[in-house]
């Protein structure tokens, strides 16, 4: 996402990212990141708090309006309702990321690429 | 405390299941950047996620409002359909940790439909803009961000908001 956002921004048209891995997206290096600091799945405010998610949106428009320059990284300054316990266990051997379902589903997509790419058509 | 470092994390998690080579992240020193040439208020936003957003329907009696024509490319999801309908496909989240019930939660389309109620964006397309996770970057490169740069261009859009899941 962070190279389709740059490529958007090489072709005159601004961008704000709203994103959970801040590390991956300023390797990169965006424009405009707002950062919300929860688990991979709910950047843009916790699951069914409706003035959570009101209020990143607005972050993210105000940053669009605000950043004078690339690689501005606003925080939007919230904290997991569960409390930080998740970060110390992603991707850990206790609780590895994917489940074997995931994981199947990824083989399986990876098995139909290889057919279609067989057959030309990719 | 401080947030979690998912190249570190992630490269010790693959090599402790065997793959020796780690992904090598996206990296760049110079960073492209374009200011707002007018206010918000007058701008034509575009939504692009890669929740790989799908939707419900009943195959007995409707077709796909969906149209896709590419594998795992971008595609269209349109803006009429109702938030209820709509759900993300996308398994690379932290399942541990949370759900993809609230489809608000990482793809804001009913933020950005009051957004533009109350007049804080100009307007938005007809449709917002669906991408899946991708691990080439050669592939997000030479074909994704090109075909969203098409459909941006196609929609007349001036800003665009984008969130990886």
């Amino acid at each position: 996402m962070s190279l389709i956002s740059r490529y958007l921004e090489e072709n005159g048209i601004p961008t704000v990212m709203i994103a959970s891995a801040k590390d991956i997206v300023e390797h990169c290096g965006v424009a405009r990141l707002l950062f919300v600091d929860y688990p991979l799945g709910n950047p843009c405010g916790e699951p069914y708090d409706v003035t959570q998610q009101r209020q990143v949106f607005d972050m993210a428009l105000d940053l669009l309006e605000s950043a004078a320059g690339p690689r501005t990284t606003w925080d939007a300054g919230l904290v997991w309702s569960g409390g930080n316990a998740w970060k110390d266990l992603v991707f850990t051997e206790e609780q590895p990321f994917t489940t074997g379902e995931a994981l199947v589903a990824w083989k399986a997509r990876k098995e139909k690429y290889r057919e279609l790419k067989a057959e030309g058509k990719v | 405390m401080d947030h979690v470092k998912y190249i570190d994390k992630t490269t010790a998690y693959y090599k402790g299941e065997g793959y020796e080579k780690p992904y090598a992240w996206a990296h760049y020193d110079s960073v492209p950047f374009t200011p707002l040439s007018k206010p918000l208020s007058e701008c034509k936003v575009a939504l692009l996620s890669t929740s790989e957003i799908a939707v419900r329907y009943d195959p007995e009696t409707e077709d796909n409002p969906i149209v896709e024509d590419g594998f795992r490319a971008i595609y269209p999801v349109p803006t009429n359909i109702p938030t209820d309908r709509l759900y993300s496909r996308a398994d690379a989240y932290d399942a541990n940790a949370t759900h993809l019930e609230d489809i608000n939660s990482f793809f804001p389309v009913d933020r950005m439909h009051e957004a533009l109620a109350a007049g804080r964006i100009g307007s938005m397309p007809d449709r917002f803009y669906g991408a899946y996770n991708n691990y080439s970057q050669r592939k997000v490169l030479e074909e994704e961000a090109p075909k969203v740069l098409e459909y941006c261009r196609a929609d007349n859009i001036d800003v665009a908001v984008t969130v990886p899941v």
